[in-house]
C-alpha cells in the first residue's frame, strides 16, 4: 500500500470514532491486533477492518515480526493526531471567548442587583 | 491568544485552564445557568444547544443537547457531585455518541484573580485509554466542522 497520505481515505478513516481512538491508542506506542481490540469491546476481524482502512488511508503501518503484525502510527497519523489536539483546543477556546462575551453582557445586571440589596439594607 | 491552557497529568489527567475577566460570582453562574449556558457550550460555529437541564445542586442532573441543524447531533448526561457558590464544582459527565463514553470526574474551580478568575477544571478519566479516546473522539462535533474548515484550506 502507498505509503503517502491520501488526503480523502484520510477524511473519511477519521469520520469514525473508533478508528479515531484506535489511532489515539497507537499515538501511545506500537499494539498487536488483539491489543487493539481489547478496549472496544469489539471482534478482532471487525478491528481488522477499520485497521485496513486506517492502512489504505496511509495513516497506520504494519511491521512483520514473525506470525504477528504490529501496528503503528505512521508519520501521516503522528501529524492528524496533533492536528486533533489542536481542534479540540480550538473547539474549546472558541467556547470560552463566547463565555467572556457572555460575562460582559452579565456585568450590567450584576451591578443593579447589588445597588438594590445595598438599598434595601439601608432603610 | 493563549490565555488557555489544555494540558495532560499523570495517566488519567487532563486539565484545562482558563482566565476571564469577570469575577468568580458571575463565572460560577454562566456555568450553572441554563440560559447561559446556552450561549456559551457549543463547540463550533453552528451548533446550538436546544436542550440544556442543569439541576445545579448535589445529586442535581445535567443533560445537554446539540445539534447543527444538518442532522448532526449528540448529547451528554452527568450529575452534579459537589457544589461551593462560587469557587467550586464537582460532577461527572458522559458523552453519548450514541454509546455513553466511560464517565469523566470533574472538578472546576472558580479562583479570584486580582478582578478576574481562574478557572481550573481538573478531568480524571478510568484510565490511559479511556483519556486517549476522550481526547480523540470527545468533540465530535468540533472535529467534523475543522475536518470541513481543514479540507477547505487544502
Amino acid at each position: 500500500m502507498s505509503p503517502t497520505l491520501n488526503l480523502d481515505a484520510a477524511f473519511s478513516a477519521l469520520a469514525d470514532p473508533t478508528r479515531r481512538a484506535i489511532l489515539a491508542h497507537l499515538a501511545k506506542g506500537e499494539a498487536s491486533v488483539m491489543e487493539l481490540a481489547k478496549p472496544f469491546e469489539m471482534t478482532q476481524p471487525a478491528i481488522s477492518q477499520h485497521l485496513k482502512v486506517l492502512e489504505n488511508a496511509g495513516l497506520v503501518t504494519r511491521r512483520v515480526d514473525g506470525a504477528k503484525r504490529p501496528r503503528r502510527l505512521a508519520r501521516a497519523g503522528i501529524e492528524v493526531m496533533d492536528q486533533w489536539l489542536a481542534m479540540l483546543r480550538k473547539a474549546l477556546e472558541k467556547n470560552y471567548d463566547r463565555l467572556d462575551e457572555v460575562l460582559a453582557g452579565m456585568e450590567q445586571p450584576t451591578i443593579k442587583m447589588i445597588t438594590k440589596t445595598k438599598r434595601g439594607e439601608k432603610r | 491568544m493563549s490565555k488557555m491552557t489544555l494540558k495532560t497529568e499523570g495517566d488519567k489527567h487532563v486539565i484545562v485552564t482558563r482566565r476571564f475577566a469577570a469575577r468568580p460570582e458571575a463565572v460560577y453562574r454562566a456555568h450553572t445557568d441554563p440560559k447561559l449556558i446556552q450561549q456559551w457550550l457549543l463547540g463550533p460555529e453552528g451548533w446550538t444547544m436546544p436542550v440544556c437541564i442543569n439541576e445545579a445542586k448535589p445529586g442535581g442532573k445535567i443533560r445537554y443537547e446539540w445539534t447543527n441543524g444538518k442532522g448532526g447531533s449528540f448529547h451528554l448526561t452527568g450529575e452534579y457531585q459537589e457544589l461551593e457558590p462560587y469557587s467550586r464544582i464537582v460532577h461527572v459527565e458522559r458523552m453519548h455518541l450514541p454509546d455513553p463514553t466511560p464517565d469523566n470526574h470533574v472538578e472546576t474551580r472558580f479562583d479570584l484573580d486580582g478582578t478576574g478568575t481562574l478557572m481550573t477544571m481538573r478531568m480524571t478519566l478510568p484510565d490511559a485509554q479511556t483519556r486517549a479516546a476522550m481526547l480523540a473522539t470527545g468533540m465530535e462535533r468540533g472535529m467534523e466542522a475543522s475536518y470541513a474548515r481543514l479540507e477547505g484550506m487544502i
